[in-house]
Parts: structure tokens; sequence; C-alpha cells
């Protein structure tokens, strides 16, 4: 069987001519894992599965990879302008000038510890350049193939709608899945209402397993997001809260399901995030009702 | 970091006076020892202190912070509002607040928008434990924000017609001024402002 479809140069039956279509009359569908999803629960979807073989890449502020929540890093990455006043991306000391990367990264590292952790900041050049370094560090993840990219930040200028939208389905469809924090705020932001990501907001309990379905979109997710213990630069804890935080956790357990379950394509995560969410797997079959 | 005034002495208006109440009302709300109101600075990014209620309102003003530095300094940057609790052990947010003389223990930011930019911050420091739960006083601290970046605009637009202003009664510093904005090269200005200059010129002849 040939290894991850979505990583592979496009089949041509021409010469520059691309084949979406298949006679499959005279020929046979490739193959592939098959996962009918009837009996999902998170057992099934991430027990004994520790992010092991998956890397994550946070777009952030930088991340202090010495910090002991995060426990080093794979890559450690900043957007700058280079000689010509175009951005760049560069290899940086993993460090991080606000805090909030870092707390990001412990997150993520604190439910899937075994994943291959990697930062870059896209935060540090000014509020004029936030937009579009924010877009090259994440042209440049999803380059590199990452598996997951957390995006506790979105953009409000609707001048980079268009570029972000074409690199959100350009990373759907590369098996890289951007994991996005809601904004709270009265204003329009992106990524993370677009529906090629996966959109996350706040719940107010303690647990950072539990997580919800929210049936009325663009927040798909509620997750951990008050009071959530973070890891802070200087070696430090404290604590959090906002949709920032809500984020990395879903992030952390797309990694586990993904280390369990490498072949899942974002529809089939996001199916099984679903079916896993604690107010869906507590009725399975039924209606979720508020009692 | 820098001190100074960023108003001019006899312009404490009402822009200024309705700052004050929003950071007034905010820190009331919130049972706070102290809020305040940051405006990003347009040419450098740094933040600057433009109203304080509380802790250091006195010393505050006009004390700037560099660009991505702290949690302002992220909540400017990202756009998104956030808590920080138990920052007492964490030196790194000590450095930036014993600077101004005050070391919270709490944190709530949110971002001040004029359309679609950041042009300042609302924090709020050492709120009282409240009863509402975190994620309403962030939805609170959020419809606060909305006031002061209204606020803020109206300061902002009050300071940049001052500067238009300034030296319009010296004809030699308004043609200067018309001089530098008229654009080079093949672009031609306004045709109302071309007609406004050919009158001028008439006039002053």
């Amino acid at each position: 069987m040939t290894p991850l479809p979505w990583r592979r140069e496009r089949r041509e039956h021409y010469p520059g001519m691309p084949a979406w279509s298949l006679s499959t009359s005279r020929a046979a569908l490739e193959e592939f894992h098959v996962s009918r999803q009837e009996e999902i629960t998170k057992e099934w979807a991430y027990e004994g599965a520790d992010g092991t073989g998956v890397r994550v890449c946070v777009l952030d502020t930088g991340v202090e990879g010495a910090h002991p929540l995060v426990g080093g890093l794979e890559r450690s990455l900043v957007v700058s302008r280079g000689e010509d006043d175009r951005l760049v991306v560069t290899d940086c000391d993993p460090a991080d000038p606000a805090g909030h990367g870092t707390a990001c990264a412990g997150i993520v590292r604190s439910i899937a510890p075994g994943a291959a952790l990697s930062s870059v900041r896209v935060l540090t050049d000014g509020k004029a350049g936030t937009g579009a370094a924010l877009i090259e560090g994440l042209r440049w993840a999803v380059d590199e193939g990452y598996d997951l990219i957390n995006l506790s930040l979105s953009t409000t200028r609707s001048e980079f709608q268009p570029a972000l939208h074409e690199l959100a389905d350009r990373a759907y469809f590369r098996r890289c899945l951007l994991v996005a924090s809601a904004h709270n705020m009265p204003v329009l932001s992106f990524p993370w209402t677009f529906s090629s990501v996966i959109s996350v907001a706040s719940h107010d309990q303690s647990d950072p397993m539990t997580y919800y379905y929210n049936p009325n979109p663009p927040a798909e997710f509620y997750a951990r997001g008050v009071r959530v213990p973070v890891a802070w630069p200087g070696g430090r804890e404290i604590h959090s809260t906002g949709n920032s935080f809500a984020a990395p956790h879903i992030t952390g357990i797309c990694a586990l399901i993904l280390s369990k379950h490498p072949w899942m394509t974002p529809f089939q995560l996001k199916s099984v995030l679903y079916l896993a969410a604690d107010n869906v797997t507590a009725l399975n079959g039924g209606t979720h009702v508020h009692t | 970091m820098s001190t100074h005034d960023p108003m001019p002495s006899g312009t404490a208006i009402i822009e200024r006076r309705l700052l004050l109440s929003i950071v007034d009302v905010a820190r009331a709300v919130f049972g706070a020892a102290a809020s305040s109101i940051f405006l990003v600075d347009e040419e450098t990014g740094e933040l600057v202190f433009e109203a304080v209620s509380g802790e250091g309102e006195e010393h505050l003003i006009g004390m700037r912070f560099p660009q991505g530095t702290g949690i302002a300094g992220w909540v400017a940057a990202s756009g998104q509002p956030m808590i920080a609790d138990d920052l007492l052990d964490a030196p790194f947010a000590r450095d930036a607040a014993e600077s101004t003389g005050y070391v919270p223990s709490s944190i709530m930011a949110a971002p001040l928008f004029r359309g679609e930019e950041v042009i300042g911050v609302l924090e709020v420091l050492d709120r009282s434990t409240s009863f509402r739960g975190e994620l309403a006083d962030v939805d609170l601290l959020s419809l606060v924000a909305a006031q002061a970046a209204c606020g803020l605009e109206l300061l902002l637009r009050l300071r940049h017609a001052d500067a238009a202003m300034s030296g319009a009664d010296d004809v030699h510093v308004l043609l200067q001024r018309i001089a530098t904005r008229v654009p080079r090269g093949t672009r031609t200005p306004h045709p109302t402002a071309l007609k406004l200059l050919a009158a001028a010129d008439e006039l002053l002849g």
C-alpha cells in the first residue's frame, strides 16, 4: 500500500493533465485504511496514544523550549524581514518574549507528551506586520508537512482573507489540520471562521480532556479555557483564561487521535472529534438536550 | 521606556475625560485595584498609557512599553482578550509591572478596535474574586472595551485635527505641507484640490 496519499504527486493520464476522475469500471480503486466509525468512543479514538509520530507546529509568540512543561522543541523559527524587506522564516533561539506561545505549547505537550513540537514566531513584527507574518509562517508550516498547526490567534484584516483562505484549503488537502481559537469580540476575524479548520471556544470546567461539540458554528468545539494552568517563560506556571488556551487542548487531542490512526484525513478526524465529544458519546443514538 | 505628556497643556478635554470615566467604570465594575487604557503608537507600535484609574494614576500617563512585550503586548498583536492569574510568581511579567510601581497578581486585557485595526488595549488589574465566572468577566471586559475603543478613536481624531491645524495660520508652513503631500510622478491630485489651489493662488496674488 502506498503511504500518505495526500503527500503524493497527482496522478496524470497524459502529461500535464490532472486526472481527477477515475474509470472505476476498468481500474481498481486505490487501497486505503478504512474505519466505518460505527462504534467510536474516546477509547477507540485515542486510548493508549501519546502523540508519538505526530508533528505539531505552534504559530504564536515563540516558545521557551527549555521550559519543563514544554520539554524541548523539534525546531524553533521566526518570521522576520530579510535583506530585501521580504518576510523570511529562519531558525531562532527557542525563546518567547510575550509568554503566550509557551503557554499554548505546554498545553499541547501536557496532552500529547510524545508529539514533536515546533514553534514559529509570527507575532513579533509589530501590529502592521502581524497578518503578513502569520501568512508567511502558516505557508511555511503547511509546506513543511506538519500534521497539526495550532493557531491561538487570528487577524481582523480583510486584506489577508483570500490568502489565508487559500492556505487553509491547501492545508486541508495536505492532511494538515489547522486548529484555531474562536475570537470572542464582535469583530470578524480569520482563519477560525473558515470551514476547513477546527475552531475552538472555551468551556469553564477543569478537566483538560473534557470537550464538547457545538452544533451552532462557527465555533465547533468547546474545550478547557478557564483558569488553565499554563507554562510561562522563566520556567514558571500561571493560570490563564481565554479561547487561546482552549485551542491547544483540541490540538493535543487531535495529536493523540492521529498518532493512533495515522490514516485519518481532516474530515474523518473532525468526525471522530464529534463522535468522541462528551456531549455526543454520552447519548449515542439520542438527541442531546439539556436536562 | 520614556515619559512625556502626550497632550499639549490646556487641552484636558472631554475626549480625555471620557477615557478616564471608562477606566473608572471598569475598575468599579470589577472591584479592581486599577484599570488602564493603552494606545498603540502608530509609528513605533509601542504601548502608551493614556488613561489610568487606581494604582499609578498620578504618574503613569505617557509611559511607554516596547511592542510585543507582556500580556498587553500580546493582546495588541493578536487582537484576542485574555486573563492571566497568579502572576506574582512570574518574574517575567514582574519586570514590566515593576517599572509601573505596582505588581499585580492578575491581569485582564482586551483589544480596542478601530475597524479591523487594534488601536489600543484595556487592562484591569487585580479584579476582586468574581461571582460571575471568568467567561462572563471576559465578555463584560469586551463590552467595556467597545466603549473604550470609541473613546480612544475620538481622542485620536482630535489629535490628528490638532496636528493638522498647527501652523495653519502661517502661509509658508501651509504651502510646505501641501508641497510634501502632492504626489510625485504621473499621479495627479484630486481635481477639487487642484481647483482650490488655483483659487488660493489667485487670492494670494
